[in-house]
């Protein structure tokens, strides 16, 4: 993997500006090219499949990113942010508290906007090809995404479905049972406890067929034994191709060090 | 298990279902702007008194402002819970069209506030002592506006749904999109009152509403990607 990043001192509040009023335009470049997407869907496909079989012949890294700049309020988070992700891979992306670490996946996940910078999977613009991106991208943020209206199973149900997997409730079971919720299937969600909650938002991962896993805190309020077949379950999802980049503060115990991969994010604000 | 392309309209009635079976759990989404409804349309006769002859007269404004005010009330639940828990982001992150996601979850809204206001709306009419010849004005603005209401308005939630204390900036932004709405609608069951042809102002309505249908959605999936940012 090859990983560069510097971070800049400090830029002048002029250079800032200038920038903003150039990403200003940039939004509406990226709404007008959105707009079109939506109504001629056809064209972009046909785009995106030419460039990926141009790219098929020397295995293009999974997912990637160069020169990634992320300001929030003001403070400058990380700078010239340049990354390649390969199948196999597992990152963890570390740093304090405020480091930007959430940004880093969100905007790897295509949910915000970089201030600089682009990220591709397969080497094709993740804003061009998203449709293709997403089916192969399991997000989970600090936010479970469970609805505490829904029972377990519902939950769950929606999830893999909306995400374009169909699957049998004795499966949806199966799958409950794996993430160490049995006897809870049909209790609403708002009646379960916080590591229960999280883990219904995981037990998606026992069924993905994503090949790109960006996890934000994802032991966060899960005891020791699942944490330990979660790392299994990293094991064998890396073991298939696929890469899982997530941030914990926790070290992940089942892995030598020399497997995991380790981005650091050092705080150097404005 | 198998990996599967939904089609359009699957993809429409998971995320219609699972908006309805939400809402038939946590019914004071049904039952309050509903309520809301009631009350503010039976205050008026005991505050203006029950002279039938005024009555008639405000009654149609009366009926449309409180649908709009209830509409108003309920837009915030359209999308502020799905971005508390996460579930709008996973959303965003589906490899599913968000406008197909978009137009189910306002379908549900309107499903879930606008119809029963319709139901309802021809008993409250009595109580104002609605002109005989207007209820059929009244049922077909009412089915073709509060659709434009809950489509428009969804574009003011995906606006602010990422903004902390966003109800006031919602108002504002909304109210003046809903102004045209309720011209056409009052002017076409007054005339209806007159028993002249309304379907002028039928027909503005119906432009609103197939303009927002097919527009709208658009609008919020691009809004909603900025409030997630």
């Amino acid at each position: 993997m090859i990983l560069r990043y510097r971070i800049i001192r400090s830029k002048s509040k002029n250079d800032l500006h200038q920038n903003k009023a150039n990403r200003v335009r940039l939004d509406f470049v990226r709404y007008f090219q959105y707009v079109k997407e939506c109504i001629f869907p056809l064209s972009a496909n046909l785009a995106a499949s030419e460039t990926d079989s141009l790219a098929a012949e020397n295995q293009p890294a999974l997912l990637s990113a160069t020169n990634l700049t992320c300001i929030r309020e003001e403070r400058l988070l990380f700078d010239q942010l340049t990354l390649e992700i390969n199948a196999g891979d597992i990152v963890q992306i570390e740093g304090p508290n405020g480091s930007g670490k959430t940004s880093l996946l969100r905007i790897l996940a295509g949910l915000s906007q970089p201030y600089n910078g682009d990220v591709f999977y397969k080497n094709q613009l993740i804003t061009q090809s998203r449709e293709e991106f997403h089916q192969n991208l399991l997000y989970l943020g600090h936010l479970a995404g469970v609805k505490d209206e829904m029972t377990a199973q519902e939950n769950l149900n929606f999830n893999l479905t909306l995400h374009g997997l169909s699957i049998h409730s004795s499966e949806l079971e199966e799958t409950l049972t794996l993430a160490n919720l049995t006897g809870f299937e049909d209790s609403l969600a708002s009646h379960l406890s916080a590591g229960q909650h999280r883990r219904i938002a995981l037990a998606r991962l026992y069924k993905s067929t994503a090949d790109i896993w960006i996890l934000d805190e994802p032991f966060t309020a899960i005891d020791k034994q699942g944490v330990n077949s979660l790392e299994q379950l990293f094991k064998a999802h890396i073991k298939q191709g696929g890469c899982v980049i997530l941030t914990t503060h926790q070290d992940l115990l089942t892995f030598s060090p020399s497997q995991v991969k380790k981005i650091t994010l050092d705080y150097i604000g404005e | 298990m198998s990996v599967a392309n939904l089609s359009y309209r699957a993809v429409f009635a998971l995320v219609l279902k699972r908006d309805l079976t939400i809402a038939m759990r946590h019914k004071d989404d049904i039952i309050n702007p509903l309520l809301f409804f009631v009350i503010v349309v039976t205050l008026f006769p005991l505050g203006i008194g029950p002279e039938a002859q005024t009555l008639s007269r405000i009654a149609p404004g009366i009926i449309w402002v409180a649908a709009l005010l209830s509409t108003l009330l309920s837009l915030d639940r359209l999308f502020k819970s799905d971005h508390v828990d996460g579930s709008l982001e996973q959303m965003l992150l589906s490899p599913q069209p968000v406008f197909i996601l978009v137009l189910a979850k306002i379908v549900a809204h309107w499903l879930i506030t606008g119809l029963p206001l319709i139901l309802i709306a021809p008993l409250l009419a009595v109580l104002l002592h609605l002109n005989e010849q207007s209820y059929g004005a009244l049922i077909l603005t009412l089915l073709l506006g509060t659709p434009v209401l809950s489509l428009l308005g969804a574009i003011g939630v995906a606006l602010t749904v990422g903004i902390k204390k966003g109800g006031v900036l919602l108002s504002l932004l909304v109210l003046p999109l809903y102004i045209p709405v309720l011209i056409f609608a009052t002017s076409a069951i007054d005339t209806a009152a007159l028993g002249l042809p309304y379907s002028g102002q039928l027909a503005i309505i119906a432009a609103l509403f197939f303009g927002s249908l097919t527009l709208a959605p658009f609008a919020v999936g691009a809004a909603l990607k900025v409030s997630t940012n």
